[in-house]
């Protein structure tokens, strides 16, 4: 005997989990299934030594939409918000860097950058907007699609003349052109370098890094925050939600194959045999596994496949924690500035330089880091007295020359103490357990391909109406009853929810049309 | 030091050219995906006389080749193709359609079940970037043999009787699309009853090393049954009146296309007999399904047209005055001599062009220097121009 639902979604991140919860608010009998023992995906707290919890990827929050928040009625409970950025510099002279204030910079600095933040944050609310829809289709007769295009034209407008225009170029250009242009401050200079590249295969002269920029401004203009309890606690609030809806969710059930009846989706098989039927199957797995692995290119088009195949995918963002008997002591800091974001970036070139040798399969010898200690906010994190810090370290290529064999984990794990201990030399005294995530571990662990933050680049060629590759950008693939709802879809990754709520909304707007 | 690699200079020359050149009398060639092709070969009206009436010999070796192995062969041909690639066991061969993802041909070609799993694909043009895309997620090997094998097309009445008269054993009971493999000379010679001129007829595969000694053979076989070599000119002339498919007259391969609406889709060319929608999944399913649901936009048609002037470029009107826009335009023609007709392949605007319809045809043509423009009325047809019984007769019989 089988099951039949009306929708099965594959994958229990936070994006399955927002289309879960929307589905079955309308009705649906939805069934999620999750490979991992927990909900959440990219989104978890968990345990790395004995008594030490982090939040495994996504360690600050920023981009939860506030769309996904209405809708659902989150409110993920906080254990602080709105952090400043430290940027590190040499002799303890950091600058400390807020939404729209900064300490440490001459005052033409401190100017222009408050004028800055108030155009990105303007282009921000823009983006948001064509975030927060699914892009219409091109080229198309439907009204649906002509009146998101028309909307989409008329933000633009709206701006004015000069500032769509000024829109329009700046999204394709890089970061490091419009800092060095505006800013003499290189931490400064810096600092914007790595929120513009945080996540991406890409250096701040990389093009379209404004756009990158811009994205991460994208949800809550850019204020950092830190759930209590990790970002795990957003995931289960979402699955609580869903739950409450209706939805079924079970996890350590990693599906094997989606099946594919006569050109049509009709349900799953899990690893351990058991077939669940539904005419809809939504994937909340990266683009790359659920074509290839889940559905198998035999189901579908050639021209398809070549687009999913070539998909840039390759994940660049490494995840250090440590288990820490006491804070280290960083030059210019004190005890309550180590609970704010921290930021190793010491200008535009430094982070340039870090991004180059992974363009050749190595790792950065001096890589770029944003480093938290969540202990000081959340006291469940780590026993009493002692710390943990989760950083966020680029460039560590997916595909690392010679792979990620311990000895080369255990090389990169020293740069980067290293690299911090150049601030606060007295770190690595303190380290008692470390835990190092490559995108090679985080693709085996949290089954995304290549790794990747975003599931794939994020770059224009594969933005709005071409992610994750062009005609099938309305979550819909070219096979009948598949879906996607994950970071690989528009808008694109960060715990924000909009592809999941994209996603429902474009399955349901589908079945009400039909 | 690494050495320098020769650099061929023009064009390449088939493993046939030695004997080509000595029959060669007009120098007439062109050049066909790098290799030198003739023309014609002493005069195209007798060349094309010996397809429909004695032994005709064209060197095929240029044409596109490629060898398709591995454990998911099939399932790969099955995706890459609209027939149903499961139903050619081994020993035959298949004419084939493939299209991109929006249903539209890339190129038409003959596939053939050598052995088990293995597949030769051939085409007029070349696909290698295609098939390699086609073959990502599968357990294929796709190599490119053009240049490993010479061939032969052997076609026409005594195309049978000359083959025998070399004693290939089993060679009466070959079947069209079917495929034997014999012994040469102690090389492995493939005979296919395949071509492309509508008639009886096979193709020869061998080993390039091979190639003279299977001319000279060949050759010394069919002398008293009138075998001749042709080129290009004779077997155009052929092939439109078997009603078969240019690549770049009846279509544009899809991915050679910028404009919208250039390009055709199997349903269009006449070839929806290829299209397998019982195939759960094949590259341009979904489009070819909608586009049966919607309608296609253009149909390839058959014209027999009144009168001798050939249609060579002509638009086709719906009625004899052209006030109203054309319907369509003429992609081949000619005067047919076996046929004594005028005959044409043309694309018009579905729904015309039924079979029994009545269309127009502007033909100009020159008469001492002037222009001279003339409507003549063609009708639709249905049938292949040229079909002769003796192309599905097995076996064959002598001539
Ligand atoms: C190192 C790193 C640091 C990051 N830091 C931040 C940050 O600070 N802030 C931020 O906002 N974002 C951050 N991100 C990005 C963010 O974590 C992701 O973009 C986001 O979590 C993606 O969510 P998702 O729901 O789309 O996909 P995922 O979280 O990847 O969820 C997909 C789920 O599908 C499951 N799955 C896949 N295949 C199968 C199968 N066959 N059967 C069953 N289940 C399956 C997976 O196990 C997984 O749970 C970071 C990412 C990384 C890699």
């Amino acid at each position: 005997m089988t099951d039949q639902y009306d929708a099965i979604i594959v994958g229990a991140g936070h994006n399955g989990l927002v289309c879960s919860a929307l589905l079955a608010r309308a009705g649906k009998r939805v069934l999620v299934l999750e490979a991992n023992e927990q909900v959440g995906g990219a989104a978890i707290t968990r345990e790395f030594a004995d008594g030490y919890s982090v939040s495994a990827c996504a360690h600050l929050l920023y981009q939860l939409q506030p769309a996904v928040r209405k809708d659902l009625k989150l409110s993920p409970r906080l254990a602080c918000e709105d952090m400043t950025t430290i940027a590190l510099g040499e002799n303890g002279k950091h600058l400390r860097i807020e939404d729209k204030r900064i300490e440490g910079v001459n005052k033409e600095d401190a100017d222009h950058y408050r004028e800055f933040r108030k155009r990105m944050t303007r282009f921000a609310d823009l983006l948001r907007k064509f975030l927060n829809k699914p892009p219409p289709r091109l080229g198309t007769k439907e009204f649906k699609d002509l009146a998101t295009l028309a909307q989409l034209g008329l933000d633009l407008r709206m701006l004015g003349k000069d500032e769509m225009r000024a829109f329009l170029r700046l999204i394709g250009m890089n970061i490091y052109d419009e800092v060095t242009e505006r800013f003499e401050n290189p931490l400064l200079r810096g600092a914007i370098s790595l929120d513009a590249v945080l996540g991406t295969h890409l250096g701040p002269r990389s093009p379209n890094t404004i756009m990158t920029y811009l994205y991460r401004q994208a949800g809550d203009h850019g204020r950092n925050g830190i759930p209590a309890g990790g970002m795990g606690s957003v995931s289960n609030e979402l699955a609580h939600v869903a739950r409450s809806e209706g939805a079924t969710i079970r996890t350590g059930i990693p599906v094997k194959r989606i099946i594919v009846e006569n050109g049509r989706v009709t349900g799953v098989e899990t690893e351990t045999g058991d077939r669940f039927d539904s005419f809809t199957v939504i994937s909340n797995a990266d683009p790359k596994r659920t074509i290839m692995d889940l559905v198998g290119v035999k189901h579908v088009e050639t021209g398809f496949t070549r687009r999913i195949h070539n998909l840039r995918a390759k994940g660049n963002a490494a995840k250090l924690h440590l288990a820490l008997d006491g804070l280290p002591k960083f030059a210019g800091l004190s005890k309550k500035d180590l609970a704010e974001r921290i930021v190793i970036a010491p200008d535009e070139n430094y982070v340039e330089r870090a991004f180059n040798p992974a363009k050749y399969g190595e790792s950065s010898p001096a890589p770029v880091v944003e480093l938290t200690f969540p202990s000081l906010r959340d006291e469940t994190m780590a026993p009493t007295g002692k710390h943990v810090m989760s950083a966020v370290v680029q460039y560590a290529p997916y595909d690392l020359k010679g792979g990620w064999t311990d000895d080369a984990k255990a090389a990169f794990e020293k740069v980067v103490i290293d690299t911090i201990a150049r601030y606060a030399p007295d770190i690595a005294s303190r380290v008692t357990a470390s835990e190092l995530l490559t995108p090679v571990d985080i693709e085996r662990e949290f089954h995304i391909s290549g790794g990747h933050w975003h599931h794939a680049e994020l770059t224009l060629d594969q933005f709005m109406f071409v992610r994750p590759v062009s005609s099938s950008a309305q979550y819909s693939m070219p096979l009948e009853g598949l879906y996607l709802c994950g970071a690989g879809t528009h808008p694109g990754g960060g715990v924000s929810g909009a592809a999941g709520r994209n996603a429902a909304k474009t399955i349901l707007g589908r079945e009400a049309a039909a | 030091m690494s050495k320098q690699a020769p650099v061929h200079q023009g064009r390449l020359k088939t493993p046939f050219y030695s004997r080509l050149e000595k029959l060669d009398f007009v120098n007439e060639w062109h050049q066909w995906k790098g290799y030198s092709s003739a023309d014609s070969l002493y005069c195209s009206d007798t060349e094309y006389f010996a397809i429909r009436n004695a032994t005709a010999v064209f060197d095929l070796t240029p044409m596109t080749k490629y060898r398709i192995s591995g454990p998911d062969a099939l399932d790969y041909l099955n995706r890459l193709v609209t027939r149903d690639m499961a139903k050619i066991k081994p020993g035959r061969v298949a004419y084939a359609v493939w299209c991109d993802d929006q249903g539209q041909v890339i190129d038409d070609g003959t596939i053939f079940h050598l052995r088990e799993g293995e597949y030769r694909l051939c085409s007029q043009e070349r696909h290698f970037a295609w098939l390699q895309a086609a073959a990502i997620g599968f357990d294929v090997s796709i190599t490119h043999e053009t240049d490993n094998i010479a061939a032969l097309a052997v076609q026409g009445p005594t195309s049978f009787s000359t083959l025998n008269n070399m004693g290939f054993e089993g060679l009466a009971d070959l079947k069209p699309f079917g495929l034997m493999h014999v012994d040469f000379q102690g090389s492995e010679l493939m005979i296919s009853r395949t071509g492309f001129t509508g008639d009886l007829g096979y193709e020869l595969w061998i080993d390039p090393d091979k190639a003279e000694a299977l001319w000279d053979a060949l050759f010394e076989a069919g002398k008293l049954y009138g075998i001749r070599a042709i080129g290009t000119d004779a077997l155009e002339l052929s092939r439109i009146e078997a009603g078969f498919l240019a690549a770049y007259m009846e279509f544009l391969p899809a991915d050679e296309t910028v404009r919208t609406g250039r390009s055709r889709s199997p349903l269009e060319l006449g070839l929806e007999w290829l299209v397998d929608f019982k195939k759960p999944n094949f590259n341009g399913r979904r489009a070819l399904a909608e586009e049966k649901r919607k309608g296609s936009t253009w149909r390839l048609v058959k014209l027999d047209i009144e009168g001798n002037k050939t249609a060579h470029h002509s638009y086709i009107f719906g009625q004899e005055k052209t006030n109203k826009p054309a319907i369509g335009f003429i992609t081949s023609a000619a005067w047919s001599p076996v046929c004594k007709q005028n005959i044409a392949l043309g694309t018009v605007r579905a729904p015309r062009g039924m079979p029994g319809d009545t269309v127009w045809v502007e033909i100009y043509y020159q008469r001492e220097m002037h222009w001279n423009r003339h409507m003549a009325k063609a009708t639709v047809v249905d049938k292949p121009f040229w079909f002769p019984p003796r192309r599905g007769a097995t076996p064959p019989g002598p001539f």
